[in-house]
């Protein structure tokens, strides 16, 4: 799996300036990488980019290379909102994407099953929707992407609308998962902490130019702890760089 | 039970008045003036003799056709207006224009067309209700959320598996209030339809109450064709709205109310 960005430009119609201006960007497999900039700096617009939900201005997205034109299967999005379905339960939803692909019932089975136990809902596996917290619900829908095991894993902000207790919870859960997975991952966020996290490399945009302002490697070991001195130390830096090129 | 208590005091203040205004000080005349007693009496006649059921029955067998080819049309007409920009832009408003006409007016029309048919109680009921479905098929389908569109999608769905088993699902709810006002408006529709020909039904009875001078028959038949309106109202639609509202966690209790 590889995924190149190759000078991708974004410019709304309603706007006289690129969103997003000539980015490059590659992501190796089994890669982590998280993108972080401040508010308004297109880096929802890229993640859609990549996941075709929206079409580049100029330049395009290759995955595998083969140019992006729609969205697909093999580019799962979790979302901010979680996206499950309120007519289905907790099980259907999470076996939606494998019935869209036509695997077996057993398979279906089997696989939301074991992704429900990592999750650990697989005893409410009968819920419906409403009837389970906004974490469980966000549990849920990384489950429902998870199935997939797609070349490439998108996450647009997932753990942003959860309290701050839950949403740490959930992203040590991706960690361990992460760490066991080794699955491809782009991950959204407006938290530097929760890049650092998480990511092997750390993409800034900058609001101002709509360009990549820097990318910093992460080299800590995981599991990573947020308090420690090499980690606070990094997150600093990059919070000055996002903070510089606010506007 | 308190609404039975209502329905008994409400008969309870009719007859009451009718005995005061008519027998006591001779306000109304007899005949323009119906009563309870006298309701029951033409209920207890037109039972007798099956008429009631007959045309009861007839009604609401051409209520259902009708209301089936309503829904067939709207349908297919609210998809078409969904899926074509240049319908969505010209076609929609006239329809939103022709939706407000009463079903009565398409009376003439029908006639000419189809003389004092079924086919001409028919053509007077889909006109007076496949519009306000198209209508509410299209509201519903664009009500969709999108993040249900972008999940399916970036699951692997294709068109085909969108429209099936996500933006059907997630319209349903909206669908079936739709569908409900549908059927009232085809109800109306009917009645509209019915009072014009010969063909038995609660319509013509009503209409042959008056012939008759005997305000009691048109009385009841009013009666009876606002029973049959809850009734199917109460029985299909409500419930298949409250089912599927509290499955998914939104409490149905608001939408019974018009």
């Amino acid at each position: 799996m590889s995924l190149v960005l190759q000078g991708l430009c974004k410019r709304f119609d309603n706007s006289d300036k690129d969103t997003l201006h000539e980015i490059d960007l590659e992501v190796a497999t089994g890669e982590f990488v998280c993108i972080v900039g401040a508010s308004g700096c297109g880096k929802s617009t890229l993640l859609n980019l990549v996941a075709g939900l929206e079409h580049p201005s100029q330049g395009k997205v290759l995955l595998d290379g083969a140019e992006v034109t729609k969205p697909g299967a093999d580019r799962t999005v979790m979302f901010q909102e979680h996206g499950l379905f309120p007519w289905l339960t907790v099980l259907e939803n999470v076996q939606f994407g494998m019935k869209l692909a036509g695997f077996s019932k057993q398979q279906q089975e089997d696989k939301a099953r074991y992704y429900l136990e990592m999750m650990n809902l697989w005893e409410y596996r009968d819920y419906p929707i409403h009837q389970i917290s906004g974490g469980m619900r966000q549990r849920t829908a990384l489950a429902r992407s998870l199935t997939m095991e797609s070349k490439l894993l998108l996450m647009d902000e997932p753990f942003s609308a959860l309290d701050k207790q839950t949403s740490n919870r959930l992203r040590e859960e991706l960690q361990r998962i992460w760490m066991k997975t080794k699955q491809t991952i782009l991950f959204i966020t407006h938290s530097v902490e929760e890049a650092v996290y998480l990511a092997d490399r750390v993409v800034v945009l900058s609001p101002a130019t709509g360009k990549v302002a820097e990318i910093v490697t992460v080299e800590l070991p995981r599991p990573r702890h947020v308090y420690a001195p090499e980690f606070v130390a990094l997150r600093h830096k990059i919070l000055e760089e996002v903070r510089g090129e606010a506007v | 039970m308190g609404f039975i208590i209502f329905l008994i005091l409400l008969v309870a203040i009719w007859q009451g008045g009718y005995w005061i205004g008519v027998e006591l000080l001779h306000w109304w005349k007899p005949y323009a003036m119906p009563s309870p007693v006298g309701v029951a009496e033409s209920f207890l006649n037109l039972c007798e003799d099956g008429r009631l059921l007959e045309a009861t029955a007839n009604s609401l067998l051409r209520g259902i056709g009708g209301y089936a080819i309503a829904l067939a049309t709207g349908v297919l007409l609210g998809l078409s207006i969904h899926r074509s920009n240049y319908l969505q832009k010209n076609l929609k408003p006239l329809i939103l224009g022709i939706q407000t006409l009463p079903s009565v007016c398409w009376v003439p029309f029908s006639i000419l067309w189809f003389g004092l048919s079924t086919q001409a109680i028919l053509f007077v009921v889909v006109m007076g209700a496949a519009f306000s479905i198209a209508i509410s098929v299209d509201n519903a389908i664009k009500n969709v959320q999108p993040i249900y569109t972008k999940a399916a999608l970036t699951l692997g769905a294709n068109k085909k598996q969108l429209y099936r088993y996500v933006i059907f699902p997630a319209c349903l709810p909206e669908l079936v209030t739709g569908m409900k006002q549908g059927w009232s408006f085809a109800w109306r529709a009917l009645m509209a339809g019915e009072v014009m020909t010969t063909s038995i039904g609660l319509g013509q009875t009503l209409i042959m109450g008056r012939d008759l001078a005997d305000i009691n028959q048109v009385m009841l038949v009013m009666l009876v064709i606002v029973l049959v309106g809850i009734i199917i109202d109460k029985c299909i639609f409500s419930i298949a709205e409250r089912r599927i509202l509290s499955k998914r966690g939104l409490s149905g209790r608001n939408t019974d109310i018009e």
